[in-house]
């Protein structure tokens, strides 16, 4: 199983954290929804249904721990979006946390967008750990003092005080989007993003909220005749003109800014034959992407259906180079998940940092990665039961035929209300996070 | 750590099997979608087409109008109102949805149990 390295098959997962309440009463609130690393690694975001963000900070590697990598701990919390109604359109407006995404870091401060359905924020988050002291005017408490009893005049000072971590939101992009925005993604020339709804692309300058143009839009002139809708967008991660929109119908368009103002006509699409024997009521619906994310070289990008994982070569529009099943034996299984709305879960898939393993999530809070490099796989498990420290992670196997072997769980026994849709891989080492419904776990690579 | 570079193959093997014998082989998508179809005989032939499209694009969707709730209550005057069904309707169904209907918006201003 091969980790950052590249080329080692030997990395082992270990527990390393795990945050949220243990009883298994789940407020809806608690829901995670989006789980992000910064471009660092340092900082680890978390949205929740709830409209909450938390942050959490890697503490510096510790001299008397050098088996394992720091902590992470809260570093700072706020709420980023709440409930609205629309009374125009009869709408409510959920405060769950769609995406976040972080700003490259350019000075002290950080920055990131997230969204809920219908508005993205710019939210700063500053360190203080200094503060004025020895105004003239003001008491130390913040009064006013008698002008009569200023005899002296004296310089204030910054003294240090107890870190504080502050979030304040700095731009609220707001009233673009008639759809639900499914994906926002900042460009590499960190001035713009793209927001994506069902229907429509937006793209926006950073500075400026009161304005963005519309640059993909598929809305059909007669809605009776929709027959797909956009699933997910992104920007390339160094082509700043380029950028990628995934569909309910399996394609994707990758689109050239450069070409046209109205990105409509795509410059290349990716879409992999289907045999039409093979056709049956379900292929179009297990055929939507619901994630789509560039390598970190820019060369490759990654789909995810609800079986599969596909990883396309930009330069091959035909068919993806790589497919990995991640449960193929829900095949079997697609009346019921139809029946449960299972089949509309949606999964997020991620890359390591070279670009060697991809991870995505399943059911029963089992995760899967694939290595590209060595052709294999591993099933692993977030359970509580699997949380002493430092622990490692035992390979799972969901046994698909007659024959159940010890260890293995049957088809029928997975619990499908326990699914891990999202999951993030620091950008340069082998931690990875994992979110299960309302818990976050951490893992390692066991270092020895 | 095992691989499972055989679980990929197996698969391939199935389908062209199955194409082999399609006569006596249902592939089990086709056995799924006709288990679903007995179930539902209603079910229309376009799965992925407009209607779930359409239910997609309208989530979040509640209807209320004042002005209806407050003829059906003059109306009514000794009976009870209407109330919803148990099951919320996504497209608009044939009742009006009342106040009561409606869940109650609160704020969290309870802290995420992550940073706990």
């Amino acid at each position: 199983m091969a980790g950052a390295g590249g080329g080692n098959s030997d990395v082992q997962w270990c527990f390393s954290q795990v945050k949220g309440a243990i009883d298994d009463d789940v407020a809806e609130a608690d829901i995670i929804s989006t789980v992000e690393f910064n471009h660092s690694g340092e900082l680890l975001a978390t949205g929740d249904k709830g409209g909450r963000v938390v942050i959490f900070q890697q503490e510096p590697e510790s001299k008397n721990q050098p088996q394992c990598r720091g902590e992470y701990n809260v570093y700072s919390t706020f709420q980023s979006h709440e409930p609205e109604f629309d009374y125009l359109k009869s709408l409510e407006i959920e405060e769950k946390i769609n995406k976040i995404r972080w700003l490259p870091q350019k000075n002290a401060a950080q920055f990131l967008l997230s969204t809920n359905d219908k508005t993205i924020k710019l939210w700063k988050i500053s360190e203080r750990d200094k503060r004025p002291e020895g105004y003239n005017l003001k008491e130390e408490d913040g009064r006013y003092r008698d002008l009569n009893t200023v005899t002296t005049l004296r310089v204030p000072v910054f003294r240090p005080m107890d870190l504080m971590v502050e979030a304040s939101p700095r731009r609220v992009f707001a009233n673009a989007h008639t759809y639900h925005i499914n994906s926002i993604s900042v460009n590499s020339d960190c001035e713009t993003y793209l927001s994506a709804d069902d229907l429509r692309i937006n793209l926006w300058n950073l500075e400026i909220n009161d304005r963005s143009f519309n640059i993909v839009d598929i809305k059909p002139t007669n809605m009776e005749e929709l027959t797909e809708v956009i699933t997910a967008a992104e920007f390339h991660p160094n082509q700043c003109n380029t950028f990628v929109y995934s569909s309910s119908k399996g394609t994707i368009r990758l689109c050239d800014m450069r070409a046209s103002a109205l990105c409509d006509q795509h410059a290349k699409q990716f879409e992999e034959p289907e045999d039409p024997n093979n056709r049956s009521f379900f292929s179009e619906i297990i055929s939507s992407i619901s994630d789509v994310k560039f390598s970190h070289s820019g060369r490759y990008m990654m789909t995810r259906d609800y079986l599969s994982v596909k990883i396309w070569d930009l330069n091959m529009e035909s068919r993806p180079v790589e497919t990995y099943q991640v449960h193929e034996y829900l095949r079997s299984k697609l009346c019921s998940l139809y029946e449960n709305d299972c089949i509309f879960d949606k999964f997020e898939c991620c890359w390591n940092g070279n670009d060697s393993v991809v991870m995505t999530g399943s059911y029963n809070n089992f995760f899967r990665m694939f290595d590209r490099g060595y052709r294999q796989d591993v099933t692993l498990e977030a359970s509580r039961e699997n949380s002493k420290p430092r622990s490692v992670l035992k390979p799972r196997k969901v046994s698909t035929g007659g024959k159940r072997k010890k260890d293995e769980i049957s088809v029928d026994s997975l619990d499908f209300n326990k699914k891990i849709l999202h999951t993030a891989w620091h950008p340069l080492d082998n931690i990875i996070a994992v979110a299960t419904t309302n818990n976050l776990y951490i893992f390692q690579e066991k270092l020895n | 750590m095992s691989g499972d570079n055989e679980e990929a193959q197996t698969v391939e093997e199935t389908s062209v099997e199955e194409k082999d014998v399609q006569d006596k082989v249902i592939s089990p998508e086709k056995s799924e979608e006709a288990k679903l179809k007995s179930r539902y005989p209603n079910l229309g032939n376009k799965p992925g087409g407009s209607d779930l499209l359409r239910k997609r694009l309208q989530k979040g969707q509640k209807y209320f109008d004042s002005g209806d709730y407050n003829m059906a209550k003059a109306k009514i005057k000794n009976k009870q109102l209407p109330t919803a069904a148990p099951e919320k309707t996504e497209i608009t169904g044939d009742h009006i949805p009342t106040p009561q209907d409606l869940p109650q918006r609160k704020p969290s201003l309870v802290a995420s149990k992550l940073a706990g």
